[in-house]
């Protein structure tokens, strides 16, 4: 027999394992680092795999296949895991028919989300299990133990990773898969209707669990034991921490915890006893932490420094010895709206309008960059229609503009929209419809027609929702046309109406379509840098104030030749001269 | 040149911090170095953030490989190798290279180190950087075969060039 070997990313691992386990449904929103979970079981036909509308919608469909019988599995970004905890609170009540396990991935260092939450906290909230790989192949390894705790405990079992193991690939052995028959569905009220005598039933039958859960924590090969060479240095920790701390201190003993919740307080307590200096090192919250310190033993951890931001393997020796972590700067290139996004048509007209913008997560939250400055706020997905609201009712005749993208319209925007319309405020929002969820790597949804195997399906048609939302006014835009844009927003502006503006063109990743670059006369520049207020990466500036384009980068969207007051810049489309 | 068949794999460990912008293929580069690593009997970790990560922004990833690997990030002042694809991120970075480590600026700004075509400047880079790497050119190719998808004949040659040059760099009196 030969060894299959792949190099797979910790999200893919996790989908590997889970394939390899028999899992029959998939659900998910994207989010970055968890997108390529679903993506890698879109590609097994044995997989029911969809983007679901956003993560509530996700959590429920998944688990309401593994009541159903169905091995199931929903993965989210941890903000993401937000939106999905009501379903997520009440399911440890239900528990489960068939295994059904919740990917959560968090973002420590911020790369790429609005917060830097520790999502380990959901498991004592939820009284649901977590385990935490540490690596890529462990996560192969811990998706079919996942299914197994979920099936002999009947609960879903959260499965956490950060970025540093979703996105980290490492050589993993895999093997094929095992069809698992589904399990037959027989109706049980008692268990699967949630009202208050049931839910009271159950959440006795909840706390016994979480002791069994405890006692098989005490026992599961997830918490590795791993005896040093001195018995000096011991270090209880999980996840990537792990991995800096093993190269670092190989003599060290180690508890590895990959069952992370409940605690195994006997093997923490027997580990803590086993090691003359006890190190708690784990990644965001003191959450090991406190636990060991509730068992009152005792032991040494990060300063309170460390728990901003992701660990670094330079971090382990000051950590050890108890120092501060020394904040370095990020000189890193900031990232920006490319050259000839559509999002930058709409943020240029904005800037003009000097509007309050209230904004959304997606690309278009690069607004808010210097020297663009016009996004003003972002909190959350569809935020952007429903803090509109909340500044019209404060300022109801400010320029406030709600701006969002077509994903994030239909992830949550609707329901602000009918929200806005129900109580009657008035105002403007743009939906940036650039016909993907273009900031995780541009994967489909309702509005684009496709399913996640970019087959085609039901469309939905935005005008047609947003009109039966409420809106007075529905206009569709191209945004490259600033002049009718500009118009149209200051003629909607004017009316006392709610008005949704859909700015339609399609993201730069997917028309690529590229026209020459604009002329330049440096003879009619008066270096007023109004085209360096766009934030465009292909205009470079001179020492003296003059404009150099960069002809690579350039993808001739000409938004600089109509900002330009005095005609330095053209639109050599339009000139008809050649360069 | 002549390539081993086997080849042993050694206990040292092997840092490649490849940097550059968005849209360069820095992250496609790494990728393959990672798989014909992997195909050497490696054991490989390699580590980047994907994301917000639009054109023109930073891109970096780690690839470390040997014959166990725990960190998945290279330490400042440790890698064996700094492969940029752009001057600025590899000033930037330089600080992650070991004292003594190959940085590949010297490259990138020596018109000597160029393929006939820009457009295949990364797997030119790939080929100099296998010069000073333990690993035979079968893995190489199927490493490049598995990810290059478009001119892969264009690519080969590349690489080669690229190796060749490498070759010499590295043992200037040969060949």
């Amino acid at each position: 027999m030969t060894i299959q070997q792949a190099l797979l990313s910790g999200d893919e691992a996790v989908a590997r394992g889970a394939w390899e386990s028999g899992l029959r449904v998939a659900c998910a929103y994207p989010g970055t680092p968890s997108t390529e979970i679903l993506e890698t079981l879109a590609g097994f036909k044995e997989i029911d795999a969809q983007w679901s509308v956003n993560e509530k919608v996700a959590f429920e469909v998944a688990l309401g296949a593994a009541i159903a019988g169905a091995r199931s599995l929903y993965a989210s970004k941890h903000v993401g895991l937000n939106v999905a905890m009501d379903p997520l609170m009440t399911s440890s009540y239900t528990g489960i028919n068939a295994g059904f396990v919740a990917v959560v991935c968090d973002d420590p260092g911020l790369a790429s989300s609005q917060n830097e939450q520790d999502s380990r906290w959901v498991a004592p909230f939820s009284k649901l299990p977590m385990i935490e790989p540490a690596s890529p192949a462990e996560a192969y390894l811990f998706a079919e133990a996942a299914f197994t705790i979920s099936e002999s405990f009947d609960t879903p079992v959260l499965f956490r990773m950060t970025t540093r193991v979703a996105h980290t690939k490492e050589n993993v052995v895999t093997g094929s898969r095992r069809e698992i028959a589904l399990k037959p569905f027989a109706t049980d009220i008692a268990k699967y209707v949630m009202v208050p005598r049931n839910a009271y039933q159950k959440h006795a039958l909840i706390e016994k669990r979480l002791l069994k859960l405890a006692a098989f924590s005490e026992t599961s090969k997830l918490n590795i034991l791993e005896k040093g060479d001195t018995a000096k240095l011991g270090f209880i920790t999980s996840g990537v921490a792990y991995q800096y701390l093993k190269e670092q201190y190989p003599d060290a003993s180690f508890l590895k915890l990959g069952f992370i919740y409940p605690f195994c307080d006997k093997k923490i307590a027997r580990f803590a006893q086993s090691v003359k200096e006890l190190v708690v090192v784990e990644e965001l919250d003191p959450i090991i932490e406190r636990h060991v310190a509730s068992l009152g033993l005792k032991y040494r951890t990060k300063h309170s420094s460390f728990r901003i931001g992701e660990l670094l393997p330079e971090h382990m020796p000051v950590i050890v010895k108890g120092g501060r972590k020394k904040e370095v700067p990020s000189t890193a290139r900031k990232p920006v709206l490319c050259p000839g996004c559509p999002h930058r048509f709409v943020f240029s007209v904005l800037k003009r309008n000097k509007a309050i913008v209230t904004g959304d997560i997606g690309c278009y939250t690069l607004g808010a960059t210097p020297p663009l400055s016009t996004l003003h706020t972002c909190v959350c997905m569809g935020a952007a229609v429903t803090f509109h609201e909340g500044f019209r009712r404060v300022l109801p005749n400010g320029k406030i503009v709600g701006v969002l993208g077509d994903s994030t319209f239909v992830h949550s925007g609707i329901t602000g929209l009918i929200n806005a319309a129900y109580n009657g405020v008035k105002g403007v929002i743009i939906i940036l419809d650039n016909s993907t969820t273009a900031m995780t790597g541009g994967q489909n949804h309702p509005a684009t027609g496709k399913t996640i195997r970019d087959e085609p399906t039901k469309r939905l048609d935005l005008e047609a929702i947003c009109a039966a939302s409420g809106a007075d006014n529905v206009d569709v835009i191209d945004p490259k046309d600033i002049r009718r844009l500009d118009a149209l927003l200051k003629q909607r502006l004017a009316e006392p109406a709610l008005s949704v503006i859909i700015a339609r063109r399609p993201c730069k990743l997917i028309d690529r379509e590229r026209l020459p670059m604009p002329l330049y006369s440096m003879e009619k520049c008066k270096t007023c840098g109004l085209c360096f207020g766009l934030d465009c990466p292909a205009l470079g500036k001179t020492a003296e104030g003059y404009v150099t384009i960069n002809e690579s980068l350039c993808a001739g969207c000409y938004l600089c030749a109509e900002t330009c007051p005095t005609d330095a810049l053209t639109d050599s489309s339009k000139t008809g001269s050649c360069t | 040149m002549t390539t081993k068949k086997k080849n042993k794999v050694t206990d040292r460990t092997w840092n490649i911090f490849f940097c550059g912008t968005g849209g360069q293929g820095v992250l496609t580069a790494a990728e393959i170095c990672a798989i014909a690593a992997m195909n050497s009997g490696y054991h490989v970790k390699k580590s980047e953030v994907h994301g917000m990560a639009q054109r023109g922004g930073s891109v970096e990833s780690h690839l470390r490989f040997g014959s166990r690997i725990y960190s998945p990030l290279i330490e400042p002042k440790t890698a064996d190798f700094l492969v940029c694809f752009q001057d600025g991120e590899g000033k930037r970075l330089s600080h992650y290279l070991k004292k003594g480590g190959v940085d590949f600026l010297r490259f990138l700004s020596d018109p000597r180190y160029r393929p006939w075509d820009v457009r295949f400047s990364n797997t030119y880079f790939l080929g100099l950087l296998s010069a000073f790497l333990p690993l035979p050119l079968e893995a190489w190719e199927v490493a490049l075969k598995s990810k290059i998808k478009r001119n892969l004949s264009d690519n080969d040659r590349a690489f080669t060039e690229g190796s060749f040059a490498g070759q010499k760099f590295v043992s200037p009196g040969k060949e």
